[in-house]
């Protein structure tokens, strides 16, 4: 069991060629110019945010439509603790975030995990939306408009300034350290036994069940990880562009980490930054060609899903057929027959 | 909307032409340097306007006044060609930063003409105010911030302060003989601050509002706040919507019986634009805005029918903001004569124009807001008629300005 | 609130209800026998709605539009379910969220390629366009009176087919449990299509007769669908009687929510599907887990 969940983490090519991406995105800033240096930050924080849903989606099986709500819901959080005039320390801020993330996620999570299949993929968005009409509909916080931050966190410790996030380069590393350091926790979280358990569960949750495990616990800690983890993306969000509005919380925004994930390769962990790297250049790409680039777009995720089920990580094994490549997709089919049931 | 050839320039379009204006460079690369910067080099101006929505109408009004303006003036500002660089904003203020940053950075216009929502002119206004550059026209949302709060030395707007159209709207209601009304619009920037606008003139003049509406944007499903309406029986409703809700808004309330038993107010939106879709429902609605159709100047003949000949349309205020837009761009381009990098020069011509618009004599105030009359209008068999001027060169009093 | 406006407040929160089932019947029948989670179904409201406007400027006759549009969205649905839903039914639920997300972006901008961006009004049948006085100053346009009669004659028909014929009784028993249809020998890939094709024209069906008092612009099908699943997981999924009684409570209760509460109307609706989950996690008349 453990040999085969090791084969679907970081092989040795692959943590190198990770490797040569990490050194690649930070020597970026220095070869292009602003524009992109802003466009590769959206990258990475997306990047952020889509990991955790992979943790959902592609580890624990848990298919999670309102994932959104936790990466508008902490850039509000931000504009609630920032003061009119001077700044708020990181120190504060990002804590404060990072809790009412949780918090919200353990609530959400508790009440739709009572429920499975189609029913918490409804309950999920359902949930979300409340929580982006509850902005919408405020007349605090700029309502429809949305509304901005007044001032970035300060980074200091006691009158020492350590960091100018305002400065966009800064502001580049301290992402660039956010994503790489995200990715690492996941890594020794999936490969730590409350990584292993999760697993099984999306392989057989009956089975899981019946080895004892508290199985409801094991899913609401991950639902809580993952939105603590995309509430750190939204921080990031609205750190970098100063702003945040309720289409930040939309099933729109949902919908595309969803595809991040699927396009990029879901249970790799990855594969999530991978899509969201690919599913930003091509709307850059798109955008550029025709004003109906979103009627490509919705063509290439009909593409996805129909010729690539495992997304783009996934490609070389689909197209290797290897012994070890036949041997996963006869494991991914009995995931699916799993989940029928 | 069928494509006509006054539709704004598509990418593709813009591409080809790019691509042709490169391989142009390249082939006159022989000609000395001096000569290939500034002179042959075309002044860029970049769009953020909503072609989407329910306020298509305004942006693609908006860019056929600008387009005119600068037709009449040869296509020339400053003695260069214009080329423009228009991306859809789709109302979508998450994507206003990244839209912004797409013209500014990527693309580097000279120029930056836009937007129609409140919200998106706040994140625009953010953006181009803290970097100092380009040159911001905001040829409609009229977000108060914008002229007040964010305001900057390159922002420069040529439409109107919400404040500005809604509040003498408010008096002409108590002048009327009305004691107590009910205010409703869109849960936005743009209605919030209509409203209050309003209020406080009806208030101050001895009326009382008695409930506030707020419908979520860009909701049209306005049937419970009707019925609302309908049984809370005051004298008078003021009224904010724009374009397509402002359609279904007036018909409605047509629809429901109200027309006749609550007269409707409002700023000049409520019907501008929108009176032949709206029909008889519109009929007699007394609205404010720094607009009318009949307005008797020598600019307004001219403009409107060099429209009409060349759109086939009926202009509209929209379009009287776009093409002010140009004017204001031409003061800025002849001043330095086509040096689009003098930008200081640019500001204090700008500062200092007065143009002689179709909608009157305009100037701008110290906050770059603009100065105008506030005319009272009635419809008429869908036309905005003239009925007088509810406020002279009416200054808003943007708060929070330091440029003030 | 005095009663009559308490009354009228009630007759718009039940039109608004009435339209809301067509369109959430068609989704559960949908779900709940097919097992597909389809996203673009609030595009089939859209559509409907766009159908709608071309056609009775094309044919002059709003009736006649309908009739004619009922039976486009019917091919329409047939050709969307031959070649795109059918590779969907061995999926997991993920890829059909994902794929019918597809959908909607392909359907949103070949809307607006073929129809343009502009708000469009349908004018109301010239037989229907008064409005009856109820009240000392508010009048109900008869136009809305004849949206709920129509919507409750369709429900009754549904009720008729469903408890009633032999294709109802593949329904019930397709959205009970699919995999015993399937032993019964019951050509199951034309139950699919025919309940595709009905969720569909349905959707499209409110679509049209809602457009006069809707207005025609892009993206309209988007809230809508959110709404329908709303009343879908309430109503427990695969019940048509489940989505009917969720309907009524969301229309009343957004309806009432915008009066009483405006700044948490839409608060509410989701408050409300909240609170019958917790009671009871397979919606209303779900069949238990």
């Amino acid at each position: 069991m453990s040999a085969r969940s090791e084969s679907r983490l970081v092989s040795r090519p692959l943590v190198g060629l990770l490797g040569l991406a990490v050194v690649g995105f930070a020597i970026f800033p220095w070869l292009g110019g602003q524009y992109y240096v802003d466009l590769l930050m959206r990258v990475m924080i997306l990047g952020i945010f889509a990991m955790s849903l992979d943790l959902l989606i592609g580890y624990t099986g848990l298919i999670s439509f309102g994932h959104a709500a936790f990466f508008g819901l902490t850039g509000y959080v931000l504009v609630m603790v920032t003061p009119e005039t001077g700044s708020i320390s990181v120190w504060l801020a990002l804590p404060a975030c990072l809790i009412a993330a949780a918090l919200v996620a353990a609530v959400i999570g508790w009440m739709s995990i009572r429920t499975s299949g189609i029913y918490f993929i409804m309950l999920t968005l359902a949930l979300a939306q409340m929580l982006y009409y509850f902005f919408n509909d405020s007349t605090k916080y700029g309502g429809s408009d949305g509304t901005f931050i007044a001032s970035r966190p300060s980074v200091s410790i006691g009158s020492l300034r350590l960091l100018d996030l305002g400065d966009r380069l800064t502001l580049y590393y301290v992402v660039l350290a956010s994503m790489v350091g995200t990715f690492l926790l996941l890594m020794v979280l999936l490969r730590a036994p409350f990584g292993q358990v999760i697993q099984a569960i999306r392989a057989n949750e009956a089975r899981t069940r019946a080895l004892g495990f508290a199985v409801q616990h094991y899913k609401l800690a991950s639902f809580v990880i993952a939105g603590a983890l995309a509430g750190f993306a939204g921080f990031l969000e609205a750190t970098h562009t100063g702003i945040i509005s309720p289409a930040h919380l939309s099933w729109h925004e949902s919908g595309l980490v969803m595809i991040m994930v699927i396009l990029g390769g879901m249970g790799t962990i990855y594969g999530a930054v991978l899509g969201a790297f690919i599913l930003v250049f091509l709307q850059e790409f798109l955008q550029d060609m025709t004003e109906h680039w979103q009627l490509a777009l919705g063509l290439i995720i009909i593409a996805v899903v129909l010729l690539l089920p495992k997304g783009v990580a996934g490609l070389p094994k689909q197209l290797a057929g290897t012994v070890g490549g036949r041997r996963q997709s006869r494991d991914a089919a009995s995931v699916v027959e799993a989940n029928d049931g | 909307m069928t494509a006509t050839i006054f539709d704004p320039i598509s990418r593709r379009t813009l591409l080809g032409t790019g691509a042709a204006a490169a391989g142009l460079a390249t082939a006159g690369s022989i000609v000395p340097f001096r000569l290939a910067i500034g002179a042959q080099a075309k002044v860029r101006i970049g769009i953020l306007l909503p072609y989407s929505g329910t306020y298509a109408m305004l942006g693609n009004a908006i860019t056929d006044g600008l387009k005119l303006r600068l037709a009449e003036a040869g296509g020339k500002l400053g003695g260069r060609e214009v080329e423009f660089v228009i991306v859809d904003s789709q109302m979508s203020v998450p994507k206003a930063p990244q839209n912004t940053q797409k013209l500014i950075a990527k693309e580097k216009v000279d120029f930056l003409v836009g937007p129609v929502h409140s919200g998106i002119a706040a994140a625009m206004a953010k953006i181009v105010g803290r970097a100092g550059n380009p040159i911001m026209i905001v040829p409609n949302a009229g977000s108060n911030a914008v002229t007040g709060p964010l305001c900057a030395p390159n922002i420069f707007r040529t439409s109107f302060s919400n404040w500005q159209p809604a509040y003498p709207g408010g008096k002409v209601m108590a002048d009327d003989g009305h004691k107590t009304a009910v205010t409703i619009a869109w849960k936005y920037g743009a209605g919030i601050q209509m409203m209050a606008a309003g209020t406080s003139s009806f208030e101050k003049a001895g009326g009382k509002v008695v409930k506030d509406i707020q419908v979520p944007f860009p909701s049209v499903e306005f049937q419970a706040n009707l019925s609302e309406i309908a049984s809370l029986k005051p004298d008078a409703v003021f009224a904010f919507f724009s374009g397509g809700g402002a359609v279904k808004f007036v018909k409605d309330y047509a629809a429901a019986g109200l027309k006749e038993k609550i007269p409707l107010y409002g700023p000049g939106f409520l019907t501008e634009g929108v009176s032949m879709a709206q029909g008889a429902a519109a009929e007699g609605i007394k609205t404010t805005l720094h607009y009318a159709d009949n307005l008797d100047n020598a600019a307004n003949k001219a403009f409107r029918a060099g429209y009409k000949k060349m759109y086939g349309k009926e202009a509209n205020v929209f379009s009287v903001q776009g093409y002010d837009t140009g004017s204001l761009l031409l003061i800025a381009m002849d001043a330095v004569k086509g040096d689009s990098g003098a930008k200081k020069a640019m500001i204090a011509a700008m500062e200092k124009a007065k143009i002689a618009s179709p909608r009157g004599d305009i100037s701008f105030s110290a906050a770059h807001n603009v100065v105008q009359d506030i005319y009272l209008r009635k419809v008429v068999k869908g036309h905005q008629n003239l009925m007088g001027v509810v406020a002279k060169q009416l200054v808003d009093p943007a708060r929070g300005c330091r440029l003030t | 609130m005095d009663l009559t406006a308490f009354l009228i407040q009630v007759l718009n929160g039940v039109q608004y209800g009435f339209l809301l089932f067509l369109v959430a019947s068609g989704l559960t029948l949908i779900f709940g026998i097919m097992g597909i989670i389809n996203l673009a179904h609030g595009a089939f409201f859209m559509i409907g709605a766009y159908l709608a406007y071309s056609l009775t400027a094309l044919v002059g006759n709003f009736f006649v539009a309908v009739l004619l549009g009922v039976f486009v969205m019917v091919a329409v649905g047939y050709l969307i379910e031959r070649f795109a839903i059918s590779f969907l039914y061995r999926r997991d639920h993920l890829y059909q969220v994902l794929l019918t997300y597809g959908l909607i972006l392909v359907f949103n901008e070949l809307q607006k390629i073929i129809w343009g961006t502009d708000f469009h009004s349908v004018p109301v049948p010239a037989l229907l366009a008064g409005s009856v006085p109820l009240g000392s100053t508010q009048s109900y346009p008869i136009y809305r009176f004849f949206i709920s009669l129509v919507c409750l004659a369709i429900a009754a028909g549904m009720y008729l087919v469903i408890a009633r014929t032999r294709l109802g009784m593949m329904i019930r028993a397709g959205a009970w449990d699919r995999e015993v249809v399937q032993t019964l020998g019951i050509n199951i890939g034309r139950l699919f299509a025919i309940v595709f094709s009905l969720g569909a024209a349905l959707a499209a069906f409110a679509g049209m007769i809602g457009a006069p008092v809707s207005s025609v612009y892009p993206g309209m099908g988007d809230q809508v669908l959110i709404i329908s699943f709303v009343v879908v997981v309430i109503g427990g999924i695969g019940s048509v009687k489940g989505a009917f009684i969720g309907a009524m409570l969301i229309g009343l209760g957004d309806t009432f929510g915008k009066v009483l509460v405006p700044n948490l109307a839409s608060f509410v609706v989701y408050a409300l599907m909240a609170a019958v989950l917790l009671w009871r996690p397979q919606g209303l008349f779900g069949r238990g887990t």
